[in-house]
This record gives structure tokens, sequence and C-alpha cells, in this order.
């Protein structure tokens, strides 16, 4: 047991230089680099000095060396937790992702615990109530949920919001709060702006992870084993709970494992970009647009490396939790 | 002393599915006896299972009991003597109270499909404690509780009582070392093991009858033999009534005192199990047991099976579903006329227009 986990957090120290080589590698492939476009910028200006400032960046930050001296010196700060300076921010990366994990972690979490609340239960109503009318009402909720693109479904919620709450909506906080130290009324606010951004990232991911619950427990229901333990005297709600769902819910924790521990870092970029959120996501896709390299890159290896993780947490609550699942 | 357990009257199920409807089971007659094994038999699709779960208020979506009835006759002791209550089972709510005390309490069921009728992540024990938690109790004794008290107190089992308990069950099925067996899981078990737990699972409770619906069918044969073997025992100490249904002739002629043969969901004999072997009287039992191989009968031509196919359930032959299949097809007759139940001879009957003098 321990040695397997041992084996697999070095595959994934592999695969974490691996990518981070090769993101490092596919983010410097346009033309020109951070530099050039600012150069540009500051030129079109009039900036007269803008030659000597680029020239002195170019050297602050190494750009003017090799590609893979440059990667070595970011990769071994990297190990120590120095990932390096933002171009854009002209910040520690650091600092950046410091500020914005945390409510990218909270807005990551009630999404999927939101997700999670709506889905399993429906998707088992569904299940258990093939072609009922619920079910069919279900489906069809389903499929719109599944073709609604985030980005407009948050257009529609900013509007309603706007329009039938009167409600200030983007951000997390009102104005008021925004600098404000932690208090009641602070988290009173943080509800009421998370639930839009929240209920936007529930909608797909709850209308996905219905169908999904559905499918799996209708195959199991229809297991003899099911009917062997309605055969033994049980109450329905019992039988449904405790030998159907819990057989069909397995494959699904594989999907919370490898899901949802990304998403804490960078997830829905889209949906928070239009809801200006203050978030890692909006950040992340900012960076790659500029070619922020060390920001791009330390966020791409942190989406990659909680990706591993979630699927090594997937893989050992699974075999917690089936006893014919055996890790090798 | 015959005293009926269960008697089933007319029953009809049908399936209302996209093609039609499928009538299962039209018009079932039988009664089983306390203590008595009556065997069911017929071919594949003839409504064997559907018939058993119906016994049991089970039967699958989207099949309905669209008429007869099913009699529990359940003993209950009181005053001291005791009584027969008649609970008619086509009428309770499916998922009420009293059908949960009749399943796996006072009718116990071991399925088709020993492979996956255990619930893969729970073990043998929890299962068989499961079981015992909802039908078995304890009675509470009292200090100084009066002797004329009728309605004892009764607490449900404790878990450790429930393990002991299931320890012992499988020991009784015959499964080396139950006190480690009863903490496997089902994929850590063979099929006849796991056959063995089923049985175990359904006795437990002490039921007045037990419903082995092909227990044996998905084992090879040294496999079966010892699981009749265990039945069979089980079934002198504990004075519990089985309907066995197969469609072995084999394995039903071992087992049961009395055979009922189903074709199209329609009893079409019935008579004690010496009698259908010896003096078969419906064509169909004859062709089923013409089917039956006979060791050191060495003939080179293939085995004797019924002429035709079974007929398209949705398409059903006009009066005797049999008659395109029939060898003593009478034209005229067979095709216009629905033979009736008939009294071929001391507790013998069929539904075959031969002995209707038509
Ligand atoms: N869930 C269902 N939906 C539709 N039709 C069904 C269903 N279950 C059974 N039937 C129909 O009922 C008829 C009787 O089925 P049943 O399972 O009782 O057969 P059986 O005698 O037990 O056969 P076997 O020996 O193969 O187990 C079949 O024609 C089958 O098509
Ligand atoms: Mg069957």
């Amino acid at each position: 047991m321990l040695a397997y986990i041992a084996r697999r957090l070095g595959y994934i120290l592999i695969m974490l230089v691996l990518v981070s080589f090769v993101s490092f590698l596919i983010i410097e492939l346009p033309p020109g680099d951070y530099l050039t476009q600012k150069l540009q910028e500051l030129q079109a200006r009039g900036d007269r000095s803008a030659e000597m400032r680029i020239a002195e960046y170019r050297a602050r930050y190494g750009l003017d060396k090799p590609l893979l001296e440059r990667y070595w010196i970011w990769s071994t700060h990297f190990i120590k937790g120095d990932f390096g300076d933002s171009f854009e921010f002209e910040r520690p990366v650091t600092e950046i992702i410091g500020q914005r994990a945390g409510m990218s972690a909270i807005l990551a979490i009630s999404t999927i615990t939101l997700t999670w609340l709506l889905a399993i239960p429906i998707g088992v109503y569904s299940a258990t109530h093939q072609y009922s009318i619920g079910d069919q009402i279900t489906t069809i909720v389903t499929f719109i949920g599944l073709g609604m693109p985030g980005f407009l479904l948050a257009l529609i919620v900013l509007f309603f919001a706007m329009t039938v709450l009167g409600q200030e909506v983007g951000g997390l906080f009102s104005r008021e709060f925004q600098d404000a130290p932690w208090s009641f009324a602070k988290v009173v606010d943080l509800l009421k702006h998370l639930w839009i951004p929240a209920f936007i990232g529930a909608v797909t991911g709850t209308a996905s992870l219905i169908r999904i619950m559905r499918g799996n427990l209708l195959d199991t229901l229809g297991q003899p084993f099911v009917e062997a333990a309605r055969a033994r005297g049980l109450k329905e709600r019992t039988v449904i709970w405790k030998h159907a769902v819990r057989v069909a819910i397995n494959p699904l924790i594989v999907i919370l494992g490898s899901e949802a521990l990304p998403q804490i870092i960078a997830g829905n970029a889209l949906v928070a970009t239009v809801l200006n959120l203050p978030t890692l996501g909006p950040v992340y896709v900012r960076a790659l647009q500029v070619q922020d390299m060390y920001l791009a890159g330390t966020v791409l290896v942190f989406i990659v490396g909680m990706t591993m993780i979630g699927n090594l947490l997937a893989d050992l609550t699974l075999a917690a939790l089936d006893p014919r699942i055996r890790l090798e | 002393m015959s005293e009926p357990l269960i008697e089933v009257k007319d029953l009809k199920v049908q399936f209302n599915v996209r093609d039609g409807i499928i009538h299962a089971v039209d018009g079932a007659t039988f009664t089983i006896n306390r203590g008595q094994t009556l065997g069911i038999i017929g071919e594949s699709g003839c409504g064997k299972s559907v018939t058993a779960k119906a016994i049991l208020r089970m039967v699958p979506r989207p099949g309905k009991v669209t008429g007869g009835e099913i009699l529990y006759h359940r003993r209950i002791k009181s005053n001291g003597s005791e009584i027969t209550d008649i609970v008619n089972i086509t009428e309770l709510d499916p998922d009420g109270e009293e059908i949960r005390k009749i399943r796996g309490g006072e009718i116990g069921m071991i399925f088709q499909e020993p492979m996956s009728s255990l619930t893969p992540v729970y073990t043998a024990g929890s299962h068989i404690g499961e079981a015992v938690g909802l039908h078995r109790l304890v009675p509470i004794r009292k200090v100084g509780a009066q002797m004329v008290e009728t309605i004892q107190a009764h607490r449900r089992i404790s878990k450790q009582e429930a393990r002991e308990i299931a320890i012992d069950m499988l020991r009784r099925v015959g499964i080396p070392k139950p006190e480690q067996r009863v903490d496997a899981y089902p994929h850590q078990l063979s099929g006849g093991q796991r056959q063995r737990v089923m049985i175990a699972i359904a006795l437990s409770c002490e039921p007045k009858m037990l419903i082995a619906d092909e227990p044996t069918t998905a084992l090879d044969v040294s496999i079966e033999a010892q699981i009749l073997d265990i039945m069979r025992e089980l079934q002198e100490t504990v004075d519990m009534a089985i309907m066995f249904i197969t469609h072995n002739l084999g394995v039903v002629a071992e087992m049961a005192e009395e055979i009922c043969v189903m074709y199209m969901g329609k009893i079409v004999e019935r008579a004690s199990a010496v009698e259908i072997f010896y003096e078969p009287q419906h064509p169909y039992t004859r062709a089923l047991l013409k089917s039956i191989p006979h060791v050191g009968k060495k003939s080179r031509e293939r085995l004797a099976s019924i002429k035709g196919m079974v007929p398209d359930p949705f398409n059903l032959p006009s009066g005797c579903v049999f008659h395109p299949r029939c060898p003593e097809y009478m034209p005229g007759k067979c095709d216009r006329i629905v033979p009736s139940w008939t009294q071929v001879g001391e507790n013998h009957w069929a539904r075959c227009l031969l002995y209707e003098g038509v």
C-alpha cells in the first residue's frame, strides 16, 4: 500500500518535470516574447527610453539567456518555492497565486458541493422513476444544461440578477467590503456574490453528473443482487441507497478526484472572466495570452499536479470503498 | 395431513411492453402444502420465475398481476393455541410492512444467478446479518413476568449474535472455515460457495417456505449435487416447504414430491413426481420426458426434442397454445377450443382436450 503510494508519487514527479518542460516550450512557441510586445507598446506611446528599459528588463529576468538555461534556473528555483516573477504584474508569482488561490478554492469547493448535492439525488430519482414525468423533465433540463455554454449562462444570470434582484454583480465582494477585514457581514456579502458563479459552475457539472448517475444506477438496478436484497425484506429505500446506489456511485469517485482538485486551481476561467472574479482562472488565461512565462508555467504545473494527485486520491478512495479493487 | 401453505388461484401476470402484451403467467393454479416440495418445470420463458416473484409481490416493471389471488396461510399463536390467518398477497402494498415481513422472514428465495446475487461491496456475513437483523427477534425475559402473559416482548438481534448466526449458517451449508469466510466478499467466493451463502441467507430466518428458482442451473454438476443435498438436509431439520423451479427433469425427480408442468404461462399438468415420470398424460410432458438422455440407451439419433419453436408471445396460437407443436394434434378441435383443467386420475390433473371428450 505504502509502496504503491510512493510509486505513484514518483510517477507524478516525473510527469511534472516533463510537463513543466513541454509547457515551457509551448508557451515560448509564438514568435517574440512578453518584452517584444511590451517594447512595441512603449514605442507606440513614443517612449524614447523604451529600448533601454526593455534591455534592462531582459537582463533582470534573464530573457537574454538560452531557453534551456532559463528552464534550468526556473525549475531549480521552483523546487525551493520561488516561482519567479510575473512580467505583467511585476510581482513574484507566489504573491499573485497566494492572493487568489483562497478565493479560487472557496468558489471551487462551493461549486463542487452544490453540484454533488443536486446531482446525486436527482440522478437517483431519475433512475428509480425511469420514464416518469419527473425523469423526462430532468432529461430535458440536463440536455439544456449540457448544451449551454457557461459564459452565456453567466451573462443571462448577470442580467437577471441586475434587473430582477437589483443586485450589484461581478466580483465576489461589494465595494465596501473589498479591503475590509473579515467579519460576519463580509461573509454574508461573500455568500451573496458567491451563489452566482457557484450556480453557473454547477449547472454544466450537475447536468453531466446526473446523466452519469442515472445511467450507472439503471444498470445496477437491473442486477440480480438488487432483487435479492428486496427479497430479503428490506425497505425499498434501503434497497436503493444501501445496495444499488452504493455500488453505482463508485465510478463517480474517479470523476470527483480527477476534476475537483484541478478545478480549485483554475476552474472555469471563462465564466470567471465574464463575472470579473478575483480567482486564478482569468489571470492564467491572461498570462498565456501575453506570454507571461513564469506565471503561466507555474499555474500549469499546479493544474497538472493537482490532476494527478486527484487521480491518486480517487484511486485510493475507490480501493477503500470497493473490495474488488486492489492496488497493484 | 396436507395443510396448505400457499394457494395460487388463477394467477395472471402481464407485461405491457412496446410491442404488445406478454401473458407471462396466464391462469396458474396450484397449492403448496406445509413441508412439501413442489417442483415447477417448463422450458425457458414459460413464466416460472415470474410466478415465483409474484408470490413475493416482486413482479418487475412493467409487469402487473392482472388477475387471480395468492393466499398465504400464516400460522399464528394466540392464547396458547394456533390459528391460521389467511393473507392475500396480491392485495398487499408492494413496499408495505406486511409483505416485507413475509419476504425473507416467512418465505425465502434463492435466485438463478448465484454469481451476481450478492452485493459486491458487502461481506457474506453482513448479508446474513442484514436478513437476521430484519426478521429474527429474541424474546426478552422479564424477571417476575407472569406466565399467563401472552404477548411477549421481543428485541432485535445484536451485532454479535447476528455474526454468530452467520457463522453457524455458513457451517451448516458446508462452507469450510466459516469463522474466516464470514468476512469474505462475494468476489472471493466461487459460484458454488456464493449459492451456498444465498441458501444460508434464505434459511437464516427460518422461513416456512423456500422458493428456489433454478438454484443450480449456473453451477457444474458435482456442485449441483452438493447444493441439492444441502437443501434436502436442511429441509428435514426445519420443516419447510420448497417451491423448486427448474427446467432440469433429473433434478426435479430427485427433489420434488409433486410436480407442476408449465407451458407458455399455463400449468398444463400436475401430479405426484412418480406419476409425472411414469404416467405422463399431457403430450407436452411426454415430449419433455423424451428429451432426457438415457444412460445405456445407445442411440445414434439426436435427442428427441420438441418439434417446432416456442410461439411468439405476442401472437399466441388459438385454442390450446401447444397445438402447433403437439404430436397428438386434433385438427378442428385443438386449434379452436381452449382446454380446461381436467382431472385425469387421482390427484392428477391436465389441461388437454384428449381428456375432455370433445
Ligand atoms: N422485466 C420483464 N419485462 C418484459 N417481459 C418480461 C420481463 N420479465 C419476464 N418477462 C417475460 O415473461 C415471460 C416469462 O419469463 P420468466 O422469467 O418467468 O421465464 P422462466 O420460465 O423463468 O425462464 P428461464 O428458465 O429462462 O428462467 C417471458 O416470456 C419474458 O419475456
Ligand atoms: Mg427464470
